[in-house]
């Protein structure tokens, strides 16, 4: 299959999660056009599918839908605990998945709930990604939901579609 | 959802998709259930199961089990064994949560005993097991020791004083697997699994309270051979893995095996899929990492199980021992093992694959402990929290599934359209109507976990003896749960 087409079973049940829709505005230079929404993928599995007009404002909305699979209110998430992170990988597709797994990574050894505050995507190969992060520890009252273990590589794909950027991501809980 | 065309009856309870159903494959796959579940196994385990059965060195089939559904790479309730010369590891064989398991411990209790404080255990227990997702563990240890459960897993819990010399008898592979080198994993696996011993999950995890109703005794002489000695008697079943350690450890050798593919010169029929030849650098790392992550496991459900017990002590204001909290068997659904096993009238060593799949040992095999030489290695199907759960036996005839069978109901829903059709809230009042208790640590997740979201266990547990990969010994009914 052509890594440039939609793998099946990606473009069915849309807005069906009740997370569904929540708008990101998060990302270097999204925009309104930023956005990302879960749909329905392997029976034991989240799904989502992330947008924006640049690859950065798309790794900046899928950590967004990360976030907001993880806890509620995610809009409400504090800023008083900032990072850096630097990744690199050979290809874009597995820099996403790193992305997504230091922000994993982040919640479980640290015990830190984060989102994208600035996120800049150069490339490729290798393709390297530099982004601030802001948010709060995990606790004081606020409500987790899934205890999402891994980004998989079960349908991933990031690339251009239709005049912007996407990227297709299943997260194993 | 239906079955391919392609798909035909073998002999009873067993069905076949022949080479060529898709491109590359080398063997057959192998489809065990009745009509009804194998009708209602999405396309996508038939595909999966036929991407696996093109990975090079796959022996005889590539195998479904009953409670099969779509996972990633290989389906869950898909067992792949390999000729370790020329065959392939793939994380994707295994799943994330590597060695997730479950762990079955009887009780002298009685539930006319035990119902007047119910509530007051699962609260104790849900307040001193922690669970749900960031939950951090009771057990402190720094790297070092940490590393000491990488190498020796329920060893280790045993040694520091969490359970005795039978719970390691009753687990499987004696609770350690040889082959780990906490060398081959990563600094942040070991940073990320450090604080979670002693911890439950969230997902699909659970600790139940569950009874023996006269009714689910199918064979009193083997339940009896397990510690399963009467009606109404209370015994504890809890699930869960290696959290998020083996996650890790799972996440960064997909990502190098996803870099290094090319290099191996196999063939990438999906890349969820990826894999490493098992000889090389790369497999063998893998391997001594994912047992490094297998033991983290073993480790934990040990003291899971050692807490438990004190939990109970402490409620009845009693010795332990004399509440008669025995470990019943420790088995595990999602790794990937060196085997010796019988094909085609002689012995083989085999890498077995198995995700969402349970090793199945026949009675007389020299790996069983003592107690079940006679009967056959528990095997422990853990059903929905609403429809209770089921203690197998393994069988002579497992053979030809290298002694593999079902590990669970298998969902038939998504966690999305579980969450639509019913609140966790309304969940819970549902399930007290029913004398089933909820602790849950997320309504959400409390809802992706409903009974109509999985198979029947009752289903999956017959077409099991059907298609002779183990025998029912004994059906448990839930009463009390403690939902990750």
């Amino acid at each position: 299959m052509s890594r440039d087409e939609p793998r099946t079973g990606w473009a069915t049940g849309r807005g069906t999660d009740p997370r569904a829709g929540r708008r990101s505005g998060s990302g270097s230079g999204s925009g309104d056009r930023t956005s990302f929404e879960f749909v329905e993928g392997a029976t034991s599995d989240l799904a989502f599918v992330a947008r924006g007009p640049t690859p950065e404002s798309v790794f900046a909305a899928a950590a967004q839908a990360l976030l907001a699979a993880t806890v509620e209110e995610p809009e409400r998430l504090g800023a008083g605990v900032r990072r850096r992170v630097v990744l690199e990988e050979p290809a874009l597709d597995l820099l996403l998945l790193r992305w997504l797994d230091e922000l994993i990574w982040l919640r479980d050894a640290r015990q830190l709930l984060m989102r994208a505050e600035h996120v800049t995507v150069q490339g490729g190969p290798p393709w390297r990604l530099e982004a601030e992060l802001a948010g709060e520890p995990i606790g004081g009252g606020r409500r987790l939901l899934a205890d999402v273990k891994a980004a998989t590589a079960h349908g991933l794909w990031v690339g251009e579609r239709d005049g912007g950027w996407e990227a297709r991501v299943t997260l194993d809980v | 959802m239906a079955a391919p065309s392609a798909l035909q009856p073998l002999r009873a309870g067993v069905f076949e998709l022949p080479v060529g159903f898709r491109p590359g494959m080398r063997v057959p796959v192998r489809v065990y259930g009745d009509a009804e579940l194998v009708a209602a196994m999405d396309d996508q385990v038939f595909v999966q199961a036929a991407n696996v059965a093109a990975l090079p060195g796959l022996v005889d089939a590539s195998l479904v089990m009953p409670d099969a559904h779509w996972g990633y790479g290989f389906p869950i309730g898909g067992v792949a064994a390999m000729d370790p010369e020329e065959g392939v590891i793939s994380p994707g064989g295994i799943g994330f949560d590597i060695n997730c398991g479950m762990r079955l411990v009887r009780s002298d209790l009685d539930w006319a005993e035990l119902e007047p404080r119910l509530d007051a255990l699962l609260d104790a227990l849900a307040e001193r097991i922690p669970a749900g997702t960031g939950a951090r563990g009771f057990v402190e240890l720094d790297d070092d020791e940490f590393r000491e459960v990488l190498r020796d897993g329920a060893r280790w819990a045993v040694r520091r004083g969490f359970g005795d010399a039978e719970d390691l008898a009753r687990t499987e592979s004696g609770g350690c697997y040889p082959d780990a080198d906490p060398a081959c994993v990563s600094e942040r696996a070991i940073e990320r699994g450090r604080h979670q011993i002693g911890t439950l999950g969230a997902g699909n995890h659970y600790l139940e309270i569950q009874v023996l109703r006269p009714e689910g005794l199918r064979d009193a002489r083997t339940a009896r051979a397990f510690g399963l000695e009467r009606a109404g008697q209370v015994v504890v079943m809890f699930h869960c893995g290696s959290r998020g350690f083996g996650h890790q450890v799972a996440s960064d050798y997909l990502r190098e095996f996803l870099r290094r593919m090319p290099s191996f010169g196999l063939p990438v029929i999906e890349r969820d899929l990826a894999c490493a030849p098992f000889r090389s650098d790369e497999g063998q790392a893998y391997f001594r990492a994912m047992s490094c992550a297998a033991n983290m496991s073993l480790a934990n459900r040990q003291v899971i199980a050692h807490r438990v017990r004190e939990v109970f002590a402490d409620l009845f204001g009693r010795d332990p021992a004399t509440l008669g909290l025995r470990t019943v068997y420790d088995v595990a659904h999602n790794n990937a093992r060196l085997e010796r096993l019988p094909v085609a009238g002689r012995e083989r060593t085999l890498l077995v694959h198995r995700k969402g799949a349970t090793r199945a040992l026949p009675p007389g095999h020299p790996e069983l402990p003592e107690a079940y030489r006679e009967t056959g290695q528990p095997v422990l199907v853990g059903g929905s929290m609403e429809t209770g759960s089921y203690v197998l036996a393994g069988v002579s005839t497992g053979a030809s599934s290298f002694y593999s069978t079902a590990h669970g109901s298998g969902r038939t829903m998504s966690r999305t359209q579980a969450r639509k059709r019913v609140h966790g809230r309304e969940l819970r009042r549902q399930m007290a109507e029913r004398g089933i208790h909820v602790r849950a640590a997320s309504w959400a997740g409390l809802a992706e976990e409903a009974g109509f979201a999985y198979k029947s266990v009752e289903a999956v547990a017959e077409a099991t003896e059907v298609a002779g990969l183990s025998r029912r010994v004994a059906h448990l009914v839930p009463v009390g749960n403690v939902k990750g």
